[in-house]
């Protein structure tokens, strides 16, 4: 049974999104608990297999027992299943943390929600476990499939966005295969370390670089790089609270996870950074990215949309340690892939309770009332603020430390600069915020009642007036931003430095 | 050139079918006729995949008694059609909820042309 373990998290996860339309049918209280069973059995599954990589080193897994590269196999190293239970991680608190705002946004849809969750973390694990090319599209459709309808579930305007999200999707998607399709004309294998021993030996083939453009360029939109990100500010902003907390930290980080796979241990460093400027284009086009989505967010007056420009943002500076395609580079990235999930995850939930308490987030209409009413939340709030701004000890510090450094290590100084000016735009957009919430005293004519339309339930709160459910899983996620900062050099020694792309 | 133009005139057409279906779905207004231009674009690459497995002078990928098993040559490689049937089952899924959105957005706005929905997003 342990043998399979590899294989087990997204057949639990499938097994779990198949079944609950089923049992909860009659019943859909049921669906909460089931998808809190699931998504717990991947968080111990996925460490334990953590615990036996770290132990054991690389761990395969064969499809019906045929050997690659006939058959599919699944691949845990220290970075996929180091991936692996972070998503999973961040997962389970988004998840436990939608029981209470799902029931005011999506009213009467939770089932269909809690299947598409499922289904979504399937195909993230998937994508993430596969050592197969035409496996991880698959992986990526199921993926993607999931995610548009997580967003389409919202509000009116989520069904244009996800509709516009869907046709960018499935040319990322196309893309993808019409490339893999060049690769398998020209290598025979459709395995990734199979292709990494043929490719050296065809190198010149135009069908390779067709290929790899290809793949980059289809990665890239499902990524949301700088030119590529138009589908994305709408779908998080009008997608339910909940949806965004769990697609914006897990959705592009997938697709960043899967872009290092491909690039740099199918394609391999020498051939994508100096046969090839692949990786000095997406350094460059995510160095724009970095310094658009700063400046859009700072002109943001919802704090969902302020969040999603960010987040382009942030794909920017993964990009940029991609771009690098030095070992320092490369540290940042995995790193950053990390802690913007943890960030994101932090601050779209805080968003969500602010949806919650006080029915809107605009950021023009935050005052310290909010404060009063949501104290963990807010201290979640600033906390994360500070790592997306970069303040050690807080994670965030560290991946643009290493960032930094990869980019005087390269001797380009555009890029320091860049990633300089952009924290500090950072700062900008997030202390507008946090002034107004610690600083802005209420307007006046506001009636005590008002302010507190939710109050005064009772049961389940905390002291300043929180619910439980709503405010631990925040309060966890930005606390571990903290250990994730002060820990960071474990991760980098024990995770990310123990499988280096060879070539760097 | 005559050679390369007719030797390849397959790959040509999927070309053709490839822009049909890009065009579609990026300048025409009504979101069904983006719909269509998806299903062209994603038939074309299914038509890649199974051009890329034709050999020539070779048969259907099922064992004939006569040809015997000695010569993969003589059979045509039967891996792209296996990977082709998903990709058939992906497209259809990614239809459904493609078409499914589309009605959802018709019972919101009553219309289905992207310039009055864009319009709709903008204001708030």
């Amino acid at each position: 049974m342990m043998d399979n373990s590899p294989a087990l998290v997204p057949l639990l996860l499938l097994a779990a999104a198949i079944a609950i339309p089923v049992l909860a049918i009659r019943k859909a209280k049921l669906a909460y608990p089931l998808t809190m069973v699931a998504s717990f059995g991947s968080v111990i599954i996925s460490s334990y297999n953590v615990f036996r990589v770290w132990k054991n080193g690389p761990l395969t897994y064969h499809f019906g027992g045929w050997l690659p590269p006939i058959g599919i196999e699944y691949v845990l190293d220290p970075l996929s299943s180091f991936v692996a239970l972070a998503v999973n991680v961040i997962a389970f608190f988004v998840l436990w943390h939608s029981g209470g705002v799902q029931e005011r946004e999506i009213p009467g849809k939770s089932v269909p929600y809690y299947a598409l969750t499922l289904l979504f973390l399937c195909g993230a694990n998937g994508i993430i476990a596969t050592g197969d090319l035409f496996n991880l599209y698959v992986f990526l459709e199921i993926f993607s499939l999931a995610a548009y309808g997580l967003i389409g579930i919202g509000e009116k305007k989520a069904a244009v966005a996800s509709f516009r999200y869907l046709i960018m999707g499935v040319v990322g998607g196309s893309f993808y295969l019409l490339g893999i399709g060049f690769l398998y004309i020209v290598t025979g294998s459709l395995n990734m370390a199979d292709i990494r021993i043929i490719l050296p030996h065809v190198q010149g083939n135009p069908a390779v670089v067709a290929g790899l453009s290809l793949i980059v360029i289809g990665m890239g939109i499902k990524m949301a790089v700088f030119p590529l990100h138009g589908w994305l500010p709408d779908a998080y902003t009008h997608a339910p609270s909940t949806s965004s907390a769990l697609v914006a930290p897990i959705g592009t980080k997938i697709a960043a996870y899967a872009l290092i796979r491909i690039l740099f241990f199918v394609f391999g460093v020498e051939f994508v950074s100096r046969s090839l400027p692949v990786t000095d284009v997406i350094a460059w086009l995510s160095a724009i990215g970095i310094l658009y989505g700063s400046v859009m967010a700072l002109a943001q007056n919802e704090m969902k949309r302020m969040l999603a420009y960010s987040s382009i943002a942030q794909i920017g500076y993964i990009g940029l340690g991609i771009g690098l395609a030095n070992p320092l580079g490369y540290i940042g990235a995995v790193l950053h892939i990390l802690n913007h999930a943890f960030m994101k995850g932090a601050l779209f939930l805080v968003a969500a309770n602010l949806r919650k308490k006080t029915g809107h987030s605009d950021i023009s209409r935050l005052d310290v009332s909010v404060r009063k009413e949501l104290p963990w939340s807010m201290a979640a709030f600033t906390v994360a603020a500070l790592s997306m701004v970069g303040l050690p000890p807080t994670a965030g510090f560290f991946s643009k430390w290493y960032l930094a450094l990869g980019a005087i290590d390269r001797g380009n100084w555009v890029f320091l600069a860049v990633i300089l000016v952009s924290s500090l735009l950072n700062a900008a957009y997030f202390f507008r915020i946090l002034e107004k919430v610690y600083l802005a005293p209420p307007p006046a004519q506001k009636t005590g009642e008002e302010l507190h339309p939710e109050a005064g339930k009772g049961r389940g709160l905390l002291a300043g007036g929180e619910e439980y459910s709503l405010t631990i899983p925040v309060v966890v996620i930005s606390f571990s931003l903290l250990l994730i900062g002060l820990w960071n050099a474990t991760i980098v020694k024990e995770v990310i430095q123990r499988i280096l792309p060879l070539g760097m | 050139m005559t050679d390369f133009i007719f030797g390849h005139y397959i790959y040509w057409a999927i070309i053709a079918l490839l822009m049909i279906g890009l065009y579609g779905m990026i300048f025409k207004n009504n979101l069904v006729k983006k719909l269509v231009g998806m299903t062209i674009f994603q038939v074309s690459i299914i038509m890649f995949y199974v051009a890329s497995a034709v050999k020539g002078s070779a048969t259907v990928p099922v064992m004939d008694p006569v040809t015997g098993i000695a010569d993969a040559a003589k059979y045509i490689s039967p891996l792209q059609h296996c990977l082709m049937l998903t990709a058939i089952v992906v497209g259809v899924a990614t239809s459904g909820v493609a078409f499914s959105l589309a009605i959802l957005i018709y019972r919101h706005y009553k219309t289905l042309d992207e310039k009055v929905l864009m319009e709709h997003m903008k204001s708030s």
